[in-house]
């Protein structure tokens, strides 16, 4: 019990400090979401719900998540038997570029497929630019390191031995896979599908970008209410629409985490083994298409950004450094870098601040689960929601003479509300993990409060810190859905400029966008390589 | 003499299992063997010594560096596990968690391709051979180590393997009913005429459930 520890005094201090992040998701987070959808309930037009626009949006949201969700298993089964079931040399190497998807900022990964896949793309032959392929790859690209790291996860501590016991009665390999390895992996496969349908229904950036406004989720439909139509009555009836889709889906999550989490209750062991000769075929097979996904789209922006009016050259990467002619750009790109950076580099710092006096609460003591909840909140209603919450509420004078109406601020807030859940995320599992006799061991010999964080939780937590901060931070820097909604047209942040030069004609204008695409890449590639590099090994909140 | 080629069973001739490493690890080291059908082979050796390996090995868990298994004079040295007809207990049972008593102890017969309603009958027939008569639809968690282990070895026998072995089939349980599940096992296998070989660490179970014995100690057969 850390109870024993604990004096009533430093209990009461570490209550104060919760002050803060509950002050802030209260109002960056819960205020504005909350008027948002009390507006969708109170005010909600029956006429967005006799639109045919309102459920062609519901049903494209759903089944767009299905396919995605069924290609992301699919493809993550076979790569978590080859990463994480068998061993071979160089396998770190080959899990740390299937995570490489989950970091990267969603409106590169939507322009690298529409770069792929356009007429005149490496892929251009195969004639599917149009339509819901390239928006199904692109969220199966994300999603495919979700389901390779919760099923591998599980796999790789599977005692083998029920297996073999198959094996020995006389099952081929497959039928002891299909009849006993599967049923085993049940848990995990439903725990990785529910969160992948959940990214799926919330991936505003891919379908904004490759719908061309001809494929509508809700999200983007909510989009081309509040942008083209200006109509914010048919917009909050849908953010409530889609946090009842999401709500779902953090149901079937949540229920699917709890049978998981049960079954993996019985010892850990190793369930891994050496890969042989005959492994070989199988590994290629499972890894060739991840491989493919994961590499062309990427391989295909870095071409197209070379690609200029006058043949091959950085010409593109050149525009970066002027205002572009015939956009609505009022900055040059480099500029929209600089703005990202530093609004990055605030919402990282707050979300990482306030996540970890959130994730230290929530592992301390299981009365503070509903924290956890409220932290999670933010994910679980959509970064959209988020945004045009905040742009309702926050971008007007607010009672008491304060005004935050401000890009510089609400933009920073924004980002942090939607990386909070993610650093809260990867803190927990590091902070379970100390136990408490430690703290108490140092307790009893003589150690303050304090001194017990500093040289128990400090030294175990510092190493995992630097990758939950290096995510916080990428996560800010590629954010699109919120920030969309809440940035300002004078002061865009770098993913919403290249959003905007996409949808400015101008054979230039496309060729910047791609070279803004691979600057932004190239930029959350660093900060995880040093976030990585702190810390050694890889981690992701799933 | 006469008996000799009917009875030839298992052979192992010079079997060596390797473990990559650096250096590699040597855990069999040329064991050479044979075992008449219908005999029980005890494999007598500390933990360590390479008796595991080499029960893994003659059932094809891992591969040999060299050397051959046979039945019957048949090399099996590259034949599948699930082609070998060699049935293995587990020290621990390693019962299919998602299966009741029946599914555990049916899989094998489904594997042959056995018709359900004679699948029936040889559990029925399994079940009181190892003292659990009307367990068929009792769920795994409400069984007890003893239980289970005797599940686990009606499950090894139901198929009809051709060789059993038996890894410290009796480790995992309390003195008073290791001793009494020695005693079981011993007249499970005369009574089905099962070739087996018993592998532990208590010479006591040896004397109570096998027709002769080897040592074996860093990875090398000694004389019983």
């Amino acid at each position: 019990m850390t109870g024993t520890v604990d004096g009533t005094g430093t209990r009461v201090k570490r209550g104060a400090l919760l002050v803060l992040p509950l002050g802030f998701l209260c109002l960056f987070f819960l205020w504005p979401a909350g008027t948002l959808l009390w507006r969708g309930l109170s005010e909600g037009s029956s006429e967005a719900l006799a639109s045919g626009r309102t459920w062609n949006a519901l049903a494209t949201t759903l089944a767009l998540a299905s396919v995605g969700m069924a290609g992301s298993v699919l493809l993550g089964l076979g790569s978590a038997w080859a990463l994480y079931h068998i061993r071979w040399r160089g396998q770190a190497v080959a899990r740390a570029l299937v995570t490489v998807p989950f970091v990267l900022p969603t409106v590169v990964v939507a322009v690298a497929f529409g770069a792929l896949l356009r007429p005149s793309g490496l892929l251009g032959f195969l004639g599917v630019d149009q339509g819901v392929t390239p928006i199904v790859a692109a969220m199966v690209f994300f999603n495919v390191s979700v389901v390779t790291r919760i099923v591998g996860g599980t796999w790789a501590s599977l005692d083998p031995g029920t297996s073999i016991a198959a094996r020995t009665l006389g099952a081929s390999r497959w039928t002891a896979f299909r009849l006993v390895t599967l049923p085993a992996l049940g848990p995990a496969i439903a725990a990785s599908a529910a969160i992948v349908f959940l990214f799926c229904s919330t991936s505003f950036g891919i379908v904004l970008v490759l719908g061309g406004g001809r494929t509508n989720t809700v999200e983007t439909e909510i989009w081309a209410q509040v942008r083209q139509f200006l109509n914010l009555e048919t917009a909050s009836t849908l953010a409530l629409l889609q946090v009842t889709v999401v709500a779902l889906a953090l149901a079937a999550a949540g229920w699917a985490q709890t049978r998981r989490e049960r079954s993996l209750t019985r010892a850990r062991i190793d369930g891994t083994r050496p890969a042989t000769r005959s492994d070989v075929r199988l590994s290629v097979l499972a890894l060739a298409p991840v491989a493919l996904l994961i590499g062309l789209p990427l391989i295909g922006l870095a071409e197209r950004s070379l690609h200029t009016r006058s043949g091959w050259g950085l010409g593109n990467y050149g525009a970066l450094l002027t205002i572009p002619d015939r956009s609505n750009l009022p900055v040059p790109v480099w500029r929209t870098a600089l703005t990202s950076l530093e609004s990055a580099t605030i919402a990282a710092t707050v979300a990482f601040a306030l996540g970890l006096i959130l994730a230290s609460a929530v592992a301390r003591s299981t009365r503070s689960r509903w924290l956890d909840g409220i932290a999670m909140l933010p994910l679980g209603v959509s970064a959209v929601i988020v945004g045009l919450g905040i742009l309702v509420t926050l971008y007007r004078p607010l009672p008491g003479g304060f005004d935050l109406g401000d890009p510089r601020i609400l933009v920073p807030a924004a980002q942090a509300v939607v990386a909070l859940p993610l650093v809260v995320r990867s803190l927990i599992p590091t902070l379970r993990s100390i136990p408490p006799d430690l703290r108490a061991a140092a307790a009893t010999l003589g150690a303050s409060p304090r001194r017990v964080w500093w040289r128990v939780d400090w030294p175990i937590i510092k190493r995992p810190i630097g990758v939950a901060l290096g995510f916080a931070f990428a996560v800010s820097l590629g954010e699109f859905g919120a920030t969309s909604f809440v940035t300002r047209p004078d002061h865009p942040t770098l993913p919403t400029a290249i959003y905007r030069l996409l949808n400015r004609p101008g054979v230039e204008n496309v060729g910047t966008a791609f070279a803004a695409c691979v600057l932004l890449a190239t930029l959350t590639a660093v900060i995880m390589i040093v976030a990585e590099r702190w810390r050694g090994r890889e981690v992701v909140p799933w | 003499m006469v008996k000799r080629k009917r009875a030839t069973g298992l052979e192992l001739t010079d079997v060596t299992v390797e473990y990559p490493g650096n250096p590699p690890v040597t855990a069999v080291d040329r064991v050479s063997l044979t075992l008449a059908r219908g005999e029980t082979l005890g494999l007598l050796g500390p933990s360590g010594s390479g008796k595991s390996s080499l029960l893994k090995a003659i059932v094809g868990i891992v591969p040999l560096r060299s050397g051959r298994v046979r039945w019957d004079g048949n090399d099996l040295t590259h034949t599948p596990i699930h082609l070998r007809g060699f049935g293995l207990v587990f020290q621990d049972g390693q019962l299919f968690p998602h299966r009741d008593v029946t599914g555990n102890i049916s899989f094998g017969l489904e594997m042959q391709g056995v018709k359900p309603e004679d699948r029936r009958a040889r559990v029925a027939e399994l079940l009181s051979l190892v003292g659990l008569e009307g367990y068929e639809s009792r769920r795994l968690d409400e069984l007890s180590g003893g239980e289970r282990q005797r599940v686990a070895l009606a499950r090894s026998l139901a198929p009809r393997p051709r060789l059993l072995l038996l890894d410290e089939p009796l480790s995992s349980l309390d003195r008073e009913l290791r001793n009494r599940l020695a005693a079981d096992i011993k007249e499970i296998l005369t009574s089905t005429g099962t070739t087996a070989i018993i592998v532990t660490h208590d010479p006591d179970e040896v004397a109570m459930m096998c027709s002769r014995f080897v040592r074996i100690d860093g990875g090398r057969l000694a004389l019983g």
